[in-house]
């Protein structure tokens, strides 16, 4: 399937600029505050394993991001999301 | 008595102030040694009346207030007796609870809650018997209980219908979903929210401020603004035991014991 430039939506670089943007945040707070070296997170990865936290710390960061992000992010939104791009998909979903 | 040391709570009268430090690992779940020393604590709370003017309860642990009813000791005791037992077993417990935190709810002090991280289940609702909260940013509420097949049971229903609209008291209790200290405060449950790791500090002050007023008239004051809800307190203990003795509850509570995880009902 082709997609024609006229088909995108007219903001579509803007958003995902704007995603690239929150998913990049997202990976520099979680690096930041559990004293990861930023170059060992990606995308892709579970942040349950790369960061080494369980549920408590995993609510810490749920936390921070919505601090930082000043947006509200319920938990359920969450089921089942245990990688960095899924995350900053909910949220950029909030913003 | 003046200053305590128990295993799982302290306090100490300082300057007017008795201030109510939990300490017991990993989250002051509240079992039967919480309990117990929750029971010492307000027998000495009567003591304090002529001395103190506020109450300040917070959390030495660095995880957060307290994550509720010890689940875990709840789970192995239930089993351990027959099903009859078990319901009037858990009863009794909420009895005791409610006695407990119907004395700090009522008490002449002022009371404040000093909270940061995990607030939930009994914790929020030891959190609410209080007439302030104080929370640091990173502090997180929930009522879970819906998630094991129960209702919050330490009173937290009627306490939040009386500081709460009814929505939001429909969305904290069935989503079952944590709200953030600004969202809380922006509801009007938490009076104030401050950097992380400075909510007994800021505790402190207000307490010094409360300090100023005669207490005689804060005391009436107090009496006057707070109801406190008597008769659906017993009626969310009814309906808790109703609940408890359910199968969804039995299989809820096994998946919480058995799982190594320290929240193993979120998200």
């Amino acid at each position: 399937m082709t997609i024609e430039a006229v088909d995108l939506p007219i903001d579509w670089g803007e958003t995902m600029t704007a995603q690239k943007e929150t998913l990049e945040e997202v990976l520099n707070l979680a690096a930041s505050h559990f004293k990861v070296p930023r170059a060992k997170l990606a995308p892709d990865d579970d942040f349950f394993k790369t960061l080494g936290i369980d549920s408590l710390q995993a609510l810490d960061l749920l936390t921070r991001l919505e601090n930082h992000f000043r947006i509200e992010l319920p938990d359920y939104e969450l089921q089942g999301v245990s990688d960095f791009r899924t995350l900053a998909e909910r949220i950029q979903a909030r913003l | 008595m003046e200053s305590f040391r128990g295993q799982a709570l302290s306090w100490e009268l300082k300057h007017g102030v008795v201030e109510l430090a939990l300490h017991r690992v990993p989250c002051n779940e509240i079992g039967s040694l919480t309990l117990e020393e929750l029971e010492e604590f307000v027998q000495a709370l009567d003591g304090f009346e002529g001395e103190a003017h506020a109450l300040i309860i917070y959390s030495e642990i660095k995880a957060g207030f307290c994550a509720g009813a010890d689940l875990r000791e709840l789970y192995r005791r239930s089993q351990e007796m027959g099903r009859q037992d078990a319901a009037q077993g858990v009863r009794d417990y909420l009895e005791r609870i409610h006695r407990v935190l119907t004395a700090i709810d009522a008490s002449p002090l002022t009371t404040i809650a000093a909270v940061h991280g995990v607030t939930f289940g009994g914790g929020f609702e030891l959190a609410l018997v209080c007439d302030l909260i104080i929370a640091d940013k990173m502090a997180r509420f929930c009522f879970p209980e819906l998630r094991l097949g129960l209702i919050p049971g330490f009173g937290g229903i009627p306490r939040l219908k009386r500081d709460l609209g009814n929505a939001v008291v429909r969305d904290l209790l069935l989503t079952g979903r944590s709200f953030n200290a600004t969202k809380l405060q922006q509801v009007g449950l938490v009076s104030q929210v401050v950097a992380e790791g400075e909510a007994l500090r800021i505790a402190r002050a207000t307490a010094t401020q409360l300090g100023k007023f005669d207490r005689r008239t804060a005391i009436a004051a107090k009496k006057f603004i707070k109801p406190i809800p008597y008769e659906e307190l017993r009626q969310e203990i009814d309906v808790f035991c109703e609940l408890f003795v359910q199968p969804a509850v039995e299989a809820g509570l096994r998946r919480f014991a058995e799982s190594e995880d320290a929240q193993p009902y979120l998200p």
